[in-house]
């Protein structure tokens, strides 16, 4: 089963590699993990997807909260977070197929981000599992590149970690 | 106030009470010799290798509870001062280790002597930092000891490319106190916690303390010794906690674990409450978790809480530091009712340490020999023990009345003993010394001999010379393995011969019947001295 683990990390050069360090030092396995910065420019957020396999979060959030530049760890609820991924997918596209895909891209709440007489390039940002729908959608009309974000969450209510 | 990025260090170093700095010159730290020359309150130690530099510091910070500091340069420097640190951090031993590094505006592009130190300690550091600006310097050492010494100790590194050591920083301000977000280790034991935990140990009728490392780390022995004869509990130590209480102590029923006597062993997997004090559950001492977490309820005390449930599940988890928690614990007025258990146990230890010892025709037997050294060492004695063989064999026969045992209980570092020893002489002249090794690991650190020497320590070193290296002999010759490869120690040196070049006595045994009156002489000895004696390298930890 996945689980996603919020932390707040010190936004300072090298907190990346202790953390990325951890995961294999510890064999711990990392399905995607974003970062960036948050509303207080010191702190940054990580998103961290695990396999809890073991039931091995525990020992993750434990391990994760040892380090010093970690501030805060919270593992969230499944049920009650708003979880996002950002995808850009070119696929091969021409006058024959742009409406096709476009229709599509209607159905699943993506758009056009770059256009050429041979290719599309989209963006869809959603939850992982409809984000692959889209990309299985997709696959038909030739993809030629896909870059994905990893997951990015907050859990959901007026609360903060 | 102007002042360069090295005198900062050396301010630095002397606001956090440090006196005696261990370390090896280079190019990158040429800045910091030159502070260290003008420094007439830090002493120095010139090791012969980086790692002992490490090894050192660990002996002098393990009976002093002070932060241990090392010092070496950039590349090969930081590199061989690697296993010295890996080894501190296996064993929780405050240390801030600093390492010189090539010019800032040049790291990156590989030049002469440069390496990535703190990528490559991250895994075993507990943390570590690259200065890029000397001003930095004030905070980076006040947060460097305090996180080395506080919660559970360990190694923290901090790179300093030699630029930071020249940059001068004017107004420079040293913190009094620092906060760091991010570090908050906790010091107490949840008052409800320790009420459940209490009102479990009043019910065991066959209650075990299992006591570690920690509880020297958290400079609890007194409360661990306080809080075992107020509660009865008999005691069983993991390696790392050998020497918490004197070997014929009552209470005390030995060292657990794959190379531990069968009554510690019994007593703990006959428990019905088993209750662990600073430690963590490794390998070697609790051979296999599961089975025991499925046996017996467990409380597991440590101040590190990723330490609870990593190797074994507790039902009753505390958290904090130990010599306040066992102090909380008696305060709550906890009582075990275990006197049969313990009679049990202790008519147990008593056939178990009345075992007699093999001999053989021109060689000595380490476990006489060893138990004979422990009855004539003094109560404040210190004994610092190799790996390998003499190591297991200090641990099951060494009858230690008060004296401290160290050794590499985590890493099993070959070569830790003479380092470790210099590191207590250092801090402590006048205390009795031992080093015990094996001739393999002492070829591993034999070349501090001239740190020996040239600080004029007493220290006696035990060398017991099988030829082979014993352990992994040992483990070669069962299954699955076919035989014995690459332990045999072909080309020893001729070891008093070793000794003497660096002006140190030696003595040989190869007799049983002279042991007592050549270990009477060996510790009457004045100045170093090194006893090498005999051992056949037939003779197995079991024997």
């Amino acid at each position: 089963m996945k689980q996603t683990i919020s932390v707040l990390v010190e936004n300072r050069a090298g907190v990346l590699n202790r953390v990325a360090s951890l995961f294999s030092r510890r064999a711990f396995n990392i399905d995607s993990l974003a970062v960036g910065v948050t509303d207080d420019p010191s702190l940054s957020r990580m998103t961290i997807i695990v396999d809890n396999g073991n039931n091995v979060v525990e020992q993750v959030e434990k391990q994760l909260n040892k380090l010093v530049e970690v501030i805060k760890v919270r593992t969230l609820d499944e049920g009650n977070m708003i979880g996002r991924e950002l995808m850009i997918i070119k696929v091969s596209a021409n006058k024959n197929n742009r409406e096709h895909i476009m229709t599509i891209c209607n159905i699943c709440g993506a758009k056009a981000a770059d256009i050429s007489p041979t290719s599309m390039t989209l963006e869809i940002s959603d939850t992982p599992d409809r984000v692959d729908v889209f990309e299985d959608m997709m696959r038909p009309f030739n993809i030629l590149e896909v870059a994905r974000t990893g997951v990015i969450a907050l859990q959901k209510g007026g609360g903060k970690i | 106030m102007e002042m360069t990025g090295a005198q900062i260090l050396m301010e630095g170093l002397a606001r956090e009470g440090v006196e005696h700095v261990f370390g090896y010159a280079g190019a990158t730290i040429c800045p910091i010799a030159d502070a260290l020359r003008e420094d007439p309150n830090l002493d120095y130690t010139l090791v012969r290798t980086e790692q002992n530099a490490g090894h050192m510091a660990s002996g002098y910070a393990r009976v002093t509870g002070k932060t241990g500091v090392c010092i070496v340069t950039s590349g090969p420097g930081a590199t061989n001062l690697i296993t010295g640190v890996a080894t501190a951090y296996m064993d929780s031993i405050p240390m801030v280790a600093i390492t010189g590094q090539v010019p800032s505006n040049l790291i990156g592009r590989d030049i002469f002597q440069e390496v990535d130190i703190t990528g490559a300690v991250t895994p075993f550091t507990k943390h570590c930092y690259l200065v890029k600006d000397a001003a930095q310097l004030p905070v980076v050492l006040k947060e460097a000891f305090h996180i080395a010494s506080t919660g559970r100790p360990g190694p923290v590194l901090i790179d300093i490319p030699i630029d930071v050591q020249e940059q001068l920083v004017h107004d420079v301000i040293f913190p009094e106190e620092i906060r760091i977000r991010g570090y908050n280790p906790s010091v107490r034991g949840n008052d409800k916690q320790i009420a459940n935990v209490a009102a479990a140990i009043g019910m065991a009728k066959r209650p075990v303390i299992c006591a570690g490392g920690g509880v020297f780390l958290a400079h609890a022995e007194a409360e661990l010794r306080a809080f075992a004869e107020s509660t009865g509990i008999p005691v069983v130590t993991t390696m790392m906690g050998l020497s918490l209480l004197p070997t014929e102590h009552p209470l005390n029923m030995g060292m657990i674990g794959a190379h531990g006597n069968t009554t510690a062993n019994k007593a703990l997997v006959k428990s019905d409450l088993l209750i662990m004090i600073g430690t963590r559950v490794a390998d070697r001492a609790i051979v296999s978790p599961d089975e025991i977490q499925k046996r017996m309820a467990n409380i597991h005390i440590d101040v590190d809480p990723a330490e609870i449930g990593k190797n074994m599940q507790s039902a009753l988890p505390l958290v904090g530091n130990a010599k306040v928690i066992l102090r909380q614990l008696m305060e709550r007025g906890a009582k075990a009712d275990c006197g049969e258990w313990r009679e049990t146990l202790q008519e147990l230890r008593r056939t178990n340490l009345g075992r007699g010892y093999p001999t053989k025709e021109g060689y000595v037997f380490p476990g006489r020999l060893l138990r004979l050294l422990g009855e004539r060492l003094k109560e404040d004695a210190a004994v610092c023990v190799d790996v390998g063989q003499n190591q297991i064999w200090a641990c099951k026969h060494l009858r230690l009345r008060g004296v401290r045992f160290l050794t590499s209980g985590g890493l099993g570092t070959m070569g830790y003993a003479i380092p470790c020893a210099v590191g207590v002489k250092t801090a402590q002249p006048g205390r009795q010394v031992v080093a015990v090794c094996g001739d393999g690991s002492f070829q591993m650190s034999m070349n501090e001999l001239a740190a020996v020497k040239a600080g004029g320590f007493d220290l006696k070193i035990v060398l017991f010379r099988n030829g082979v290296l014993g352990l992994v002999n040992q483990i070669q010759g069962k299954e699955p393995y076919h035989g014995p490869f690459g332990v045999r120690l072909d080309g020893d040196p001729d070891f008093a011969a070793i000794a003497g070049a660096y002006g140190i006595p030696s003595m040989t045994l190869r007799d049983e019947g002279k042991v007592e009156e050549t270990l009477d002489g060996f510790l009457a000895a004045k100045g170093p001295c090194l006893l090498i004696a005999e051992v056949s390298p037939e003779w197995k930890t079991t024997d």
